[in-house]
């Protein structure tokens, strides 16, 4: 069973995040639960949301305490929240930022994982240029795609139709997209040092 | 067809298929999306012929809804919560009139302190109330049990509750078989009420009843929820040979035949139990689970019949009788009258606090050592009790009992779950 965590901020989608994933899973054939933490639901207090994915039906029902894959929607809970709570030495991060990990002070996280497991993807940004919002979460779990490889673009794109129409679906599609090449691109470079 | 979606709203598209003629809810957390799922359907006209009334209570709620019903529509409202506490009155009514409606509870706490999380302290304070109480293990059963509850219901003209947890499953995502309309149809026939307000043909309904005959007619009301015990498994057996899965009945069991240790309980912690319990039985652990579907009427044969051959019985519930203990104990432990089983009682996951398999994992080792307390609260942090207690002895004036702890407690936006 894969478990994914993500964390964020009310009002940052975190909660739809965490739904798409496990709709692109579904997408795929796989079985898939997706739940909030429900916590404080109010806008800027820090938000957790949850996504399992599996072959077979998924019956545990506590919140992912130790996941495969960590999400990070606001770099600026990383001094706040242990988020790294409970994450095996194989598991995946990523967090939404321009800047690199040593760059975020996180230089005893990239010694304790796997670094090519680690990457930063600035999806505020890329949600600003296609949305005109800073929504981050979409082009994130574009992102997961590319660094995980367990969902692929053609389901995220396909679980964004699902729950977004229209020009805010086709906009949501192209953030995924190039979150997603450029994750593959920043892999690909980490590949060559 | 199978589809990913929120609990809520799989619930609004099944009750939509079983095809209501008015819908009337006011809002609450964590029940909200499924009311607000099926208004959207009445107002796109998916859903019609249906009238959806917006009241301005849930007193109101299940007064329009015994209106509704006793005006011969099928119908249907869901609440939660204080909102459950409030239609209270109405909901007695109800059941005494012997009107099919069906309610969902989206389970959660009462307060005071004011808690919008998951716990069955709702449902449990109406066990005596006179509706049937269905549990859900899962958003599939919780989709399942409503079209099954509309069918249960007015066989016997009495009310259904379908009970799923708030947020946990209401609000969680996951795989679903919604039921295609012809088969509903063909499950659930028109809705043909044994009594029906009709101005072609005036009746009253709910005369005043002396000493002479109320006992007779809240003794038709326990007669016809035993008869409820013969048709709920009827009903469950007839759902699953039209749709091709099993979803409510009286109890389900999960590896209880040679189970030394049978932990009893129901809704959604049901699945955490079954990952818990294939884990000690890796471990060489004969544990099994009896999750309880429907609470009202209550299975004591079949509960009886699941427990029997156990050597302890651990009730596991999310719910307790201040100054007594458990809830549903009391009830499992009326159906083991006369059997020398050792019994606990572990009150867990109250306003929404997580039930983890590690918790479970502690507990149930301790159950199976026989050193867990007959009552306990499982995971409870006695740190900040103590203190609350010392306060208390210490000086008069120590104030508000739930500011104290959350000042004990600290912040808990720092916490990740």
């Amino acid at each position: 069973m894969l478990q994914i965590r993500i964390h964020g901020r009310g009002g940052q989608g975190v909660v739809t995040a965490a739904e798409l994933l496990s709709i692109a899973a579904f997408e795929q054939g796989r079985h898939a639960q997706a739940f909030p933490s429900f916590g404080s639901e109010r806008t800027g207090a820090p938000v957790v949301a949850f996504c399992r994915i599996d072959d077979h039906e998924i019956r545990l029902r506590e919140p992912v305490l130790h996941p495969d894959v960590l999400i990070v929607q606001d770099p600026t809970l990383l001094h706040q929240v242990d988020v790294f709570q409970g994450l095996p030495a194989d598991g995946y991060v990523l967090i939404n930022s321009r800047r690199s990990f040593e760059q975020l002070g996180l230089s005893d996280i990239v010694e304790r994982y796997r670094t090519d497991r680690l990457t930063t993807v600035p999806a505020t940004e890329i949600a600003l240029k296609h949305l005109g919002r800073p929504m981050p979460n979409v082009a994130l779990i574009g992102g997961f795609a590319a660094l995980s490889g367990l969902v692929t673009l053609d389901a995220v794109s396909h679980a964004i139709r699902d729950k977004f129409s229209g020009k805010v679906a086709e906009a949501n599609i192209a953030a995924a997209a190039e979150a997603y090449e450029y994750v593959t691109r920043e892999l690909e470079e980490l590949q060559r040092c | 067809m199978l589809k990913q979606i929120e609990g809520s709203q799989a619930v609004a598209e099944a009750v939509a298929l079983a095809r209501p003629e008015v819908i009337c809810a006011y809002p609450i957390s964590p029940q909200t999306h499924i009311v607000e799922g099926l208004g959207e359907l009445v107002k796109s006209g998916q859903l019609q012929p249906c009238e959806f009334i917006n009241v301005e209570s849930e007193f109101a709620a299940m007064s329009v809804a015994i209106g509704a019903s006793a005006a011969g529509a099928r119908t249907y409202t869901a609440t939660a919560s204080q909102g459950l506490l409030f239609m209270v009155e109405a909901v007695y009514n109800a059941s005494g009139l012997g009107l099919p409606i069906v309610m969902t509870v989206a389970n959660r706490a009462i307060g005071a302190p004011i808690n919008i999380w998951n716990d069955h302290s709702d449902s449990m304070s109406q066990r005596d109330c006179g509706w049937i109480q269905l549990f859900a293990e899962s958003n599939q059963e919780a989709l399942d049990l409503h079209i099954q509850a509309f069918k249960l219901g007015e066989e016997l003209s009495m009310p259904v509750m379908v009970c799923m947890d708030g947020f946990i499953l209401t609000h969680a995502y996951e795989r679903v078989d919604m039921p295609r309309q012809a088969d509903v149809d063909a499950f659930l026939p028109p809705y043909e009420p044994r009594q029906v307000l009709d101005p072609a043909e005036p009746v009253s309904i709910g005369a005043m009843v002396g000493p002479e005959a109320f006992m007779e007619v809240r003794y038709l009301a326990h007669a016809k929820q035993t008869m409820a015990l013969d048709r709920i498994p009827h009903i469950a057996e007839e759902f699953a040979a039209r749709f091709g899965r099993h979803s409510g009945g009286l109890v389900r069991t999960h590896k209880t035949e040679d189970a030394d240790t049978i932990v009893v309980s129901l809704g959604s912690v049901i699945g955490t139990l079954k990952d818990t319990v294939d884990e000690l039985r890796a471990e060489g652990e004969r544990v099994g689970v009896l999750s309880i579907r429907s609470f009202r009427p209550f299975p004591l044969a079949a509960v009886r019949q699941a427990l029997q051959g156990a050597k302890r019985v651990v009730v596991l519930e999310k719910s307790f009788s201040v100054g007594l203990g458990g809830v549903v104990s009391t009830d499992v432990r009326v159906a083991l009258s006369g059997l020398q089983l050792r019994g606990y009682t572990v009150v867990a996951g109250l306003g929404g606090r997580a039930i983890t398999r590690g918790s479970l994992r502690r507990t149930l080792r301790d159950a199976i050592a026989d050193r867990l307390e007959p009552l306990t609260f499982m995971d409870l942090d006695t740190g900040i009790v103590q203190r609350q207690l010392q306060r208390e002895a210490q000086m008069r004036r120590s104030g508000p009992i739930a500011e104290n702890l959350l000042r004990d407690v600290g912040t808990v936006a720092s916490k990740v779950v």
